[in-house]
């Protein structure tokens, strides 16, 4: 029994959606009633059958869709993925993970055939299947991060380190909050993240680099992230700002449940065995306030979560400008009863 | 959550003495599985079941990264040391069933290097062993300074020299050559990483040299795994435990503190990750250091210890555990 793929778009007309059994495995991020900045990380270790960790690396029903909406991203503007020269062997390491990944997880849908360095790879959802040597640029139609991750969901970076420090150093970036490849690249860890508030002061990204730059081989390790995003749309990156900043404006009470979406990342953290760099899945789902409320104690716990949001996060996050409106919407979803404990829905 | 690695159930499927201190051994999966994927520098801890004793010693592949059917470490036999190089020389045979960590590399090399430049002293030459190969497969550029006390001690240095030519040069104390390191320092291309593995003394002397001579701090790798040294028996209190521990003679503070059934994270058990590193709650005496991981101003603080390497004398010790 195969995953049946949807055909959306996430842009201009947005038909995304997501069916029945994709709210249910929505990856809520909230698992009380309020929301602070927390060193989250956990091992990424298999999870429930029939939630997004039931594999390491997650494909679902958008998988062809958004594999198109990257392909578009990236005819319009190529610096979207970016390897420096150091990084190749790394691209090689990321690339053996995600056909091993997505192979051993989707057998209907990925083979992956290996006679030595002499690797068959067969994408049946993309209509790919390519022979190559691996470790041989030249056998692929692209650089071996960029052929793999034209074919996986998701944002990925790949951090070179060296010198006690994490750095930038390639990524393939089209579906991102807010942020810019073609800005960081080339940037250590706390430059990168030189712009988050609040975190700084609690010493959060300290701790968390000496947590990354321990990760072990066989042992990746996970997070959950949040924002919000109005309208279906992946790439919200700087570079198209004037395309999807404006929508910020348009919310009304009316337009709530099919425009708020709720944007929640996936990160991940693997270490990769040859080039010993630490590649760093960022994988986004998405869901429509319409579809979120479907749950009842989602939508009790989101009210409260975006009501009480201290104000420096709201603004980070970009919420301010429609926050009222939302917390409005939602309040009439939430009768004050109590929340169950845990992530998922009653 | 814990920061140990993953472990490996392996089998000795060879011991090879390679002369008259080092002896080599082979482990494969036991269930006839590829090994991971490793890179040149990686360590793995291998865990020494020795009657109700247990020590875990880290060792560097030495294999190729490209073949993963086995791994290979060499060990130099310690007389004077607290026993696990004898228990691997004299107890470890081919059949015997050990566990061995997942490979850790904490002594990479920099891929941004236009040239490597590698100086190994001793049986420091083993993390070379494996990034020579890679770098080979790659078509890397390197070269290796390769410091042993005689020829007949110069473990692989034929192994080396017939794979490499004159990328190897061999330098012999007893013959009283030298590297004349400060020219050889002087007359890199720009963009060299320079890498050191060998006995303190020469590290530091590489290190001090390197400095003076101009070279970027970060274009200076370096490791030193010290050895836990043996040293006079203490106590310990555990106050997060609630228990007080002795530490033997022959024992690591790290190594009494998991015999009580605590476990402090892990990776490299050579003063060298800071994965241990330990608050000290309490202390009256003089603390041991010989840890690579705090700074000098730690050290002289009396408040954090590294306990896999490190030993206190005094009357009483409590430790945040």
């Amino acid at each position: 029994m195969g995953i049946t793929f949807r055909k959306e778009t996430f842009r201009d007309d947005y038909t995304f959606r997501n069916s029945p059994e994709h709210i249910r495995r929505f990856p809520f991020p909230f698992n009380e009633d309020s929301y602070m900045y927390a060193v989250n990380i956990e091992p990424h270790v298999v999870g429930p059958k029939g939630s997004v960790l039931e594999n390491l690396i997650d494909v679902d029903e958008h998988y062809v869709a958004e594999m198109q909406d990257r392909a578009l991203v990236l005819a319009e503007d190529p610096l979207r993925c970016q390897s420096l020269p150091h990084m190749t062997l790394a691209g090689w390491d990321l690339l053996e993970l995600l056909m091993e990944q997505q192979a051993l997880g989707y057998p209907e849908h990925f083979t992956l055939e290996r006679n030595g360095d002499r690797w068959r790879w067969i994408n049946r959802p993309l209509g790919i299947d390519d022979t190559f040597t691996f470790g041989d640029t030249s056998t692929l139609p692209y650089g071996p991060m960029e052929y793999i991750t034209r074919q996986s969901q998701g944002d990925f970076c790949i951090l070179d380190q060296r010198d006690g420090n994490l750095w930038m150093d390639a990524g393939m970036v089209t579906t991102q909050a807010d942020w810019s490849l073609d800005f960081d690249i080339g940037m250590n860890f706390f430059e990168w993240h030189a712009p988050v508030p609040l975190a700084h002061e609690k010493g959060i990204f300290t701790r968390a680099l000496k947590f990354l730059t321990n990760i072990q081989q066989g042992k990746p390790a996970r997070r959950l992230n949040w924002t919000m995003t109005i309208n279906p749309r992946l790439d919200t990156s700087p570079e198209n700002y004037h395309k999807w900043g404006p929508d910020r404006a348009t919310v009304t009470p009316e337009n709530v449940g099919q425009k708020v979406h709720l944007r929640v990342e996936l990160q991940s953290f693997w270490r990769l065995p040859r080039s010993n760099a630490i590649v760093f899945p960022i994988r986004c789902y998405l869901i429509k306030m319409d579809e979120l409320v479907t749950q009842p104690k989602w939508a009790r716990r989101l009210h409260r979560v975006i009501r009480d949001l201290p104000e420096e996060l709201a603004t980070y996050k970009g919420l301010t400008r429609y926050r009222p409106t939302l917390v409005e919407w939602l309040s009439k979803l939430d009768d004050g009863s109590p929340t169950s404990p845990g992530f998922g829905p009653d | 959550m814990s920061t140990g690695t993953t472990k490996l159930n392996v089998v000795v499927s060879d011991v090879v003495p390679v002369n008259e201190l080092v002896t080599r051994f082979h482990f494969r999966r036991r269930d006839g599985e590829l090994l991971p994927t490793f890179s040149g520098g990686a360590h793995v801890v291998v865990e020494m079941r020795d009657g109700n004793r247990t020590r875990l010693n880290p060792y560097s592949l030495m294999g190729s990264p490209l073949d993963t059917r086995e791994y290979t470490i060499s060990v130099r036999r310690d007389d004077a040391g607290r026993g696990g190089s004898l228990f691997m020389h004299r107890q470890v045979k081919p059949g015997l069933e050990m566990v061995i960590s997942y490979p850790v590399n904490l002594f990479s090399l920099d891929l941004r290097a236009k040239k490597h430049l590698m100086l190994a002293g001793g049986i420091g030459i083993t993390p070379f062993m494996a990034q020579t190969s890679q770098l080979a497969g790659a078509g890397g550029n390197f070269e290796l300074h390769y410091t042993c006390r005689t020829a007949s001690l110069g473990t692989y240095a034929d192994v080396l020299q017939q794979r490499y030519g004159n990328r190897v040069r061999l330098y012999h104390d007893d013959r009283e050559e030298r590297i004349d390191l400060d020219r050889l320092l002087s007359s890199q291309p720009l963009g060299t990483h320079l890498y050191v593995c060998g006995p303190a003394g020469m590290i530091n002397w590489v290190r001090d040299r390197a400095a003076a001579l101009g070279w970027p701090p970060e274009t200076v790798h370096f490791e030193h795994f010290a050895a836990p040294q043996p040293g006079a028996p203490f106590d310990v209190t555990l106050a997060v435990s609630g228990k007080t521990i002795r530490v033997g003679e022959q024992q690591s503070l790290l190594e009494a503190i998991e015999t009580a059934g605590v476990d402090p994270p892990y990776l490299c058990r050579g003063g060298v990750c800071g994965q241990c590193e330990t608050n000290v709650i309490s202390s009256d005496g003089k603390f041991i250091h010989n840890d690579h991981w705090l700074s000098e101003e730690d050290h002289r603080s009396g408040c954090k210890i590294m306990p896999c390497v490190s030993r206190f004398e005094g009357k009483s010790l409590v430790l945040e555990r």
